[in-house]
């Protein structure tokens, strides 16, 4: 066996504080170690070319680089050996870098780990087998997973680009939050006249299945080749009947039921549309609130409607869909009121969310666009806007910015102004957040234009004296208290992930964060994939974005998709588990154990009953090897003997 | 107004000394602004308590301590309530009073005149002495009739008592008192 070590300075960043040069000699000193050399980037074309040389002069069989993390380049690295004829598995990657040089200073420990580490490297590397992918097939449709503006445009682009779409929508219609606004900013125009073309677009496209109201019950497979289960939760109206003409809301006697679309400003019908935009323009039940599934009479639907849709009986159905990638769009949540004690907690009706605030606006909400306070029906002289509620405070635990709250805030003060030109708006704000194209300038245009009053300092208390709302604050900048008499107090508040992100996480098998927003695979160079292989992310369900970020970033899940599906095979990664049938004795715990049920019984010809394992299906996350009770389920690259050669390497310090 | 050196007269151990007393990073403060949005004693301030907070990531030590804000604040932690990076601003207020009375900036001599009466009425007798702590107050302060003619009136509704009460374990109080002043002076 003939090992070449290779050993990367990184510039200063290992060479800085560990000594290559006596780590690859001490190489030298290993049996079997036929060249070892350092080089001042490795990764370098002429760096990779070194190997390749090496390779052949020396006549080399296995390769040890060491260098960064084997996340960064050991795929270069396999390819550069791939070049010279060698097995990419014959490569092994000790990492010196983010493990060693960048965790210590003092460079002569470092240097004796670094010496540790590679040399467990080599013990490893004489003990690889070649490994060779196979290739299997792809299913080249996609599933898109949130009818907001981001999975809009993903299924759109997807689309446009000839695949074949599964939309699924959680609520009746698609839209999400962009089909609730007003207007948009900076250019104030309207939100659903410039969304609902787009929305028609979803509806229209015959590549688009569109599965409103339903939700993702399971995912099963895995990179192009995914059987989704898809829950289409019970409406109780027959939507192939339903001609969305809206007769059964206008005689539904249940006026009090919550208008989810409305975030609760004003009731809504037991049976209702959501808007009159609505994609599907289909009713829907809320059974928490008709007469019909309280009292167990009434029926007036039923006998009112023209198609006779109404089916009381209706059940929740699952379909099955293969697709085989994922684009997960399923946007953000907000903050309730109860969290903000200081402002009322929900007790005072004239203390709004910015986003009722917003359906207030709209003409087709609730006031059918005519400004007036929720306690009175008043037109409002005074509104005060406060941001940062919820938003950048640890004691609610939220550090983060909630990203756009600024900027709507100063749209929502300058319509107010166009709406009702007596008004006055002040904004209590902590900082002026508005870095996009066109963004400042529209902060400004609401002070010096519509005289909108910024107050640098935050709200401590509301409380009400006679039909007023007393906001008390300070205004840090004259270092005072300050005091305003409000007819209505709008909160920006933060932006939270959805209530159920987690659970879908785990559907998907992607990570997410602490306060539950999906993770990129990278922050800055893989920002729409995920750690997971053939599922992508689009929109504010990766964190709070605007808009237009939604949008490119709905159109870059889209790109992702469709270069994937460009091939018509994709290599499965060897790197998985492998049973040995002679030595598996049939318990079948490692079918039990696997969490992505890759491993399944199988006869042998004599009867036997060994387990399994499904290569494509297979992560390689060795659970099962750790379960099987005689050692015959391996995993490929890493098994019990190479790790072990590993540790001895290092406990024996040869 | 007076320019500060920032350079110069930034005093990093002063911030260090309060961090350490009063437990609490002064760093965390990014000047919301709610404390003295909150703060029900700010129009008496000669610094309202969210630039107390900003004088102190400055290290401006004698303004603080000099500044009758630290006086004037009442411990009801309105601003350690709203803080929402959870800073205790009241402790932190707490401690600069300490600090002004152990190297003799005691702005407001009257203020720390009460709270010495008022410890003082607690050590001797294990509660406090309303009646004790008023004539010492008044006396010491030289305001001598102030509110002299609220006196009956309390009296005959039984809110003060002409002889102090004694409580049970009065020494253990006294013994409090006594390792507190025992670990000030090692302290020092």
């Amino acid at each position: 066996m003939r090992v070449g070590v290779f050993i990367c300075h990184c510039g200063n960043n290992i060479a800085g504080t560990v000594d290559v040069q006596k780590v690859a000699e001490e190489m030298r000193k290993i049996p079997g170690v036929a060249y070892s050399t350092t080089y001042v980037y490795t990764c370098s074309e002429p760096g990779q070319n070194e190997i390749i040389e090496a390779i052949k002069k020396y006549k080399l069989d296995r390769v040890v680089v060491a260098a960064c993390s084997p996340r960064m380049h050991e795929l270069t690295f396999r390819k550069a050996v791939e070049k010279a004829s060698l097995n990419r598995y014959f490569l092994e990657m000790a990492n010196i870098r983010e493990h060693i040089s960048w965790v210590g200073d003092d460079k002569e420990l470092n240097t004796q780990k670094a010496i540790d580490v590679v040399r467990m490297a080599v013990a490893k590397v004489m003990n690889n087998k070649p490994l060779f992918s196979s290739s299997f097939k792809l299913t080249k449709r996609v599933l898109v997973i949130g009818g907001g503006v981001a999975g809009m445009q993903a299924a759109l682009d997807c689309a446009d680009g000839g695949l074949d779409v599964v939309l699924v929508e959680k609520s009746p219609s698609i839209g999400g939050m962009m089909a609730r606004l007003d207007k948009t900013f900076p250019t104030i125009d309207c939100s659903i006249c410039i969304l609902g073309p787009k929305m028609v677009d979803v509806a229209q496209n015959e590549r688009i299945k569109l599965y409103a109201y339903s939700e993702i019950e399971d995912v099963k497979g895995y990179i192009g080749n995914y059987e989704v289960t898809i829950r289409k939760k019970a409406t109780y109206v027959d939507w192939n009947k339903c001609t969305g003409c809206g007769l059964c809301m206008e005689k539904c006697p249940s006026k009090n039921a919550y208008d989810y679309f409305n975030f609760g400003i004003a009731p809504t019908r037991a049976i209702n549309i959501p808007f009159p935009q609505a994609i599907p323009k289909k009713a829907k039940i809320d059974p928490n609130y008709c007469r019909y599934f309280l009292k167990g009479k009434c029926g007036v639907c039923a006998k009112i409607c023209p198609t006779k849709a109404i089916d009381y009986d209706m059940k929740d159905e699952l379909v099955k869909e293969d697709v085989g990638a994922i684009i997960v769009a399923t946007g953000y949540s907000l903050m309730g009121v109860e969290n903000f004690p200081e402002y009322g907690g929900g007790k005072y009706k004239d203390v709004i969310t910015g986003i009722q605030y917003e359906r207030i606006l709209n003409a087709s909400g609730p006031t059918g666009g005519h400004i007036k306070r929720p306690s009175d029906g008043k037109e409002p002289e005074t509104v005060v806007f406060i941001s940062c509620c919820g938003s950048r405070d640890k004691s609610v635990g939220i550090p983060y910015c909630s990203n756009f709250c600024c900027m709507y805030i100063a749209k929502q003060a300058i319509l107010t102004k166009d709406h009702l030109p007596k008004s006055q708006s002040y904004v209590f704000y902590m900082d002026i957040r508005a870095p996009g194209k066109g963004y400042d300038e529209f902060t400004r245009r609401a002070q010096e234009e519509y005289g909108v009053r910024y107050i640098r300092g935050r709200v401590s208390k509301i409380y009400p004296r006679g039909e007023k709302l007393i906001v008390r604050g300070a205004d840090t900048l004259l270092g005072i208290q300050v005091e305003v008499e409000a007819d209505l107090v709008v909160l920006a508040n933060a932006v939270i992930s959805n209530p159920d992100a987690a659970k879908l996480a785990e559907k998907l098998r992607i990570s997410y964060d602490t306060f539950g927003f999906y993770v990129e695979s990278h922050p800055k160079l893989r920002p729409v994939e995920t750690n997971t292989s053939g599922v992508f992310l689009a929109g504010a369900c990766q964190g709070p974005k605007d808009i237009p970020a939604s949008v490119s970033q709905g159109s870059a899940a889209a790109s992702k998709v469709l270069a994937l599906f460009s091939k018509d095979v994709l290599e499965s990664d060897p790197q998985v588990s492998y049973v040995n049938p002679n030595v598996c004795v049939g318990c079948m715990k490692c079918v039990k154990t696997c969490p992505f049920g890759a491993i399944k019984e199988e006869e042998l010809r004599d009867g036997r009953k060994v387990a399994k394992v499904i290569e494509t299906v297979c992560a390689g996350c060795g659970i099962c090897t750790s379960t099987c009770p005689c050692g015959a389920i391996q995993l490929q690259h890493f098994t019990d003997n190479q790790i072990l050669a590993e540790v001895y390497a290092f406990a024996s310090g040869k | 107004m007076k320019v500060i050196n920032i350079t110069k007269e930034f005093d990093s151990k002063f911030i260090e000394q309060v961090a350490k007393e009063s437990g609490e990073n002064p760093y965390l403060c990014y000047q919301c602004g709610n404390c003295t949005a909150g703060c029900p004693f700010t129009e008496f301030f000669d610094y309202p308590v969210s630039q107390i907070m900003r004088l102190l990531q400055q290290g401006q030590k004698e303004t603080i301590l000099r500044s009758k804000a630290i006086w004037l604040c009442a411990t009801c932690e309105t601003c350690t309530t709203r803080c929402p990076c959870q800073i205790d601003v009241a402790q932190i207020m707490d401690t600069l009073r300490v600090i002004a009375r152990r190297e003799n900036y005691v702005s407001e001599k009257e203020i720390k005149l009460f709270f010495d009466t008022f410890l003082e009425s607690l050590k001797k007798h294990g509660r406090v002495f309303e009646l004790g702590i008023l004539l010492a107050y008044n006396l010491k302060s030289g305001k001598i009739f102030t509110d002299v003619d609220l006196g009956p009136k309390v009296l005959l509704k039984g809110k003060i008592h002409l002889l102090p009460t004694k409580i049970k374990g009065q020494e253990k109080v006294e013994s409090i008192f006594r390792k507190l002043a025992e670990r000030v002076s090692g302290n020092e």
